[in-house]
């Protein structure tokens, strides 16, 4: 067996802020192999973000990536010196971010943004980088590309904005796409395109994927593996469709009981009681406690990891097969 | 766009309209001329012709037709101290006055834009914090006070620059130029800093303030993402950004500097319009004064005229909403 294309080990992000440092996300463990899609679900302010742009390396002073690895093909990211690092942002590793409308530079026509993008990583002349600028529109399904290179961002639709994005993030066939929420700021329908072009091509070119969300329904029928984050950790991860069939952890169960596809029609959909804590302040113990209808005096003591027929499981009451989700 | 000029043009021409009216009753305010130009012993009849020649027997309707008819074909009449035609006068002290002025707007370009770029890329540093206290000093010392603190160093000390006058100049479409000789670029050196210290404590703080929005932004973010070096991020995606009210700020601030360069050409003897606008509020010379003011009004309208066409083009949201 070779190693898996990324395997994330106790990755531990800090930020300084005026309350002092602030530890956001800890203990962060998975791996992804070619063609896989990993669903990170949780929350707003669990630390998916965080987690991406640490492993991207993006992570900006005061805010540092203090612990653990991040081996990328075997190799460990955090210890690449910077330009080495920047060899692989946007060539070998992509990411894809949640507002289509900011992510792109309002004052610079697509092509400029495309074809600086295939310079940074390739010595090709410009009418080859235009061409497969042209090339990387069409696949992502934007109409007549060759004009709409020569246009500004705010002259598309939100939807094909993204699909600019995807296209930039594609341009040199990355073994990684980091996928941050790609459709949260889109309506349904363009959603469901966006998900359907970026799951043809990961499969297609066998890119890793890691999808970004905090709605456990896209998940379902895109992913191979969930992981659900609570408030800086992975609380619950395995194949998702045992996941999501039979949620363990308390949080999950009630995340997936909050779907309303779980909910039977005229009734109130059941939420989850209570806000995510901030994180400067979580609670001792278990990060979920003061929500969770399962909480004992054990649970003041941090739960372990553990491990059952492939799910990692971070609690000390998991849900039982017989509950009724 | 070309609808779009055209209102602006219109625009202008009504402005230009209101300060010319604005000017004609400015001038009834201060009173008649006749007193300041008769001799003291002059005699009724001189006086009555006096006030005819002027057209100042005339309703005062008939004399705002004969000013504005005066000023479409460029005749604001004859300054009383030089004898000669006023427009002409100041035309012919225009080029000395926008050559200071233009020289000072770039001189804030090169030395604030830099400035305000290495500030904004390091916010906390102490290079930073060196750069934006340094612009607060800019912005407050008194633009006289500066000039003759440059003229006590540099002249009379270190005895590096010339103090005053233009300094040797060459004939370029018929008008002398100070900026194409050594000698009248140094001449030229200590009254463009002292007038562009302002410019350049502003440029410096807005390209600070842009580059420190535009570093945070998704844009930037991404960018990164991309793997872009950081050179090409600052000098392409940031400075592109930037430039937009940065270029709008200095544009319509050109007008004022031309007001200010009034000052600066005074305490550095620099033979503009700005000294002879101050010679002649001194002698009462109307003419002058009506042509002067009239002058930097139709500046002022072209300018901004010029800024928000420059606007449109660098920012292509705007430009293309217009269509
Ligand atoms: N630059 C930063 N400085 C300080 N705290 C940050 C920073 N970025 C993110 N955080 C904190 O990290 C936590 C996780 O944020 P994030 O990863 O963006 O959450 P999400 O799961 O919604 O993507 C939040 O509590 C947020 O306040
Ligand atoms: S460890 Fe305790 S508090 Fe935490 S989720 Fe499990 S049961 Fe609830
Ligand atoms: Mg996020």
């Amino acid at each position: 067996m070779t190693a898996p294309m990324l395997e994330i080990r106790n990755l531990r992000t800090e930020f300084a802020t005026d309350a002092g440092r602030v530890t956001v996300i800890d203990e962060v463990s998975f791996t992804l192999n070619r063609g896989q899609v990993l669903g990170l679900v949780g929350e707003s302010g669990s630390g998916k973000s965080v987690t991406g742009f640490s492993i991207m390396g993006l992570i900006d002073p005061p805010g540092q990536v203090s612990g653990g690895q991040i081996l990328f093909k075997g190799e460990d990211l955090r210890t690449l010196p910077e330009p080495r690092m920047r060899a692989l942002r946007g060539n070998r590793i992509a990411m894809i971010f949640q507002d289509p409308a900011m992510t792109l530079n309002p004052v610079l026509r697509i092509d400029t943004q495309m074809i600086e993008t295939i310079l940074a990583h390739e010595k090709v002349s410009k009418t080859v980088a235009r061409d497969r600028a042209r090339d990387a529109l069409g696949m992502v399904g934007i109409p007549s590309p060759e004009e709409r290179l020569r246009a500004y961002p705010h002259q598309f639709s939100g939807g094909m904005r993204q699909r600019v994005a995807i296209a930039i993030a594609l341009l040199h066939r990355p073994d990684l796409i980091i996928a941050d929420e790609p459709t949260t700021a889109l309506d349904v329908t363009i959603q469901a395109q966006i998900l359907a072009v970026v799951q043809r091509l990961a499969r297609d070119h066998g890119t890793g994927l890691i999808w970004i969300t905090h709605d456990l329904s896209v998940i379902a029928g895109l992913a191979d593996r969930v992981a659900v984050m609570y408030a800086g950790r992975i609380v619950e991860h395995g194949d998702v469709d045992t996941v999501i069939r039979t949620p363990r952890h308390p949080y999950t169960h009630g995340l997936i009981g909050s779907l309303p596809s779980r909910n039977p029609r005229g009734q109130h959909l059941k939420q989850i009681t209570g806000t995510t804590p901030a994180i400067a302040a979580l609670p001792q113990g278990c990060a979920f406690r003061p929500r969770c209808a399962r909480a004992t005096e054990a649970c003041l003591a941090a739960p372990p990891v553990t491990q059952t027929e492939g799910r990692l499981l971070r609690c000390f009451h998991p849900v039982t097969e017989g509950e009724a989700a | 766009m070309t609808l779009w000029i055209f209102q602006r043009l219109l625009q202008a021409a009504l402005v230009a309209l209101a300060m010319a009216a604005l000017l004609f009753l400015a001038l009834q305010l201060i009173g008649s001329p006749v007193e300041t130009l008769l001799p003291a012993e002059a005699t009724h009849e001189e006086r009555l012709r006096l006030i005819r020649d002027l057209g100042l027997d005339q309703p005062l309707h008939i004399q705002f037709l004969m000013f504005l008819k005066g000023m479409v074909q460029g005749n604001l009449g004859v300054s009383y101290v030089f004898k000669e035609p006023a427009v002409a006068l100041i035309l012919s002290r225009l080029p000395a006055t926008l050559e200071l002025a233009l020289f000072a707007v770039l001189l804030s370009l090169i030395i604030g834009l830099p400035l305000g770029l290495i500030a904004g890329r390091r916010p906390h540093s102490l290079t930073a914090q060196t750069i934006m206290t340094g612009s607060i000093l800019g912005f407050s010392l008194p633009i006289f006070w500066v000039g003759i603190l440059l003229i006590m160093i540099f002249s009379v000390w270190l005895g590096w620059l010339p103090s005053s006058g233009r300094g040797q100049t060459v004939m370029v479409l018929g008008v002398g130029w100070s900026f194409l000789t050594w000698d009248g670029l140094r001449h030229l050196i200590l009254p463009a800093f002292s007038l562009s210290l302002f410019n350049i404590s502003m440029v410096t703080r807005l390209t600070e303030s842009g580059v420190r929005e535009a570093m945070s932004s998704e844009y930037v973010k991404f960018a990164r993402a991309k793997g872009l070096a950081p050179r090409r991020i600052l000098t392409v995606h940031v400075l592109k950004n930037v430039m937009i009210p940065v270029v709008t700020v200095v544009g319509l601030d050109i007008g004022t500097t031309i007001a200010f360069s009034v000052v600066t050409e005074t305490i550095f003897a620099w033979p503009g319009m700005g000294k002879i606008i101050i010679d002649s509020i001194a002698a009462l010379d109307r003419p002058v004064i009506v042509a002067y003011l009239m002058l930097v009004v139709l500046m002022f309208v072209l300018i901004n005229l010029v800024v928000d066409i420059l606007y449109r083009l660098l920012d292509p949201r705007i430009r293309l909403q217009g269509e």
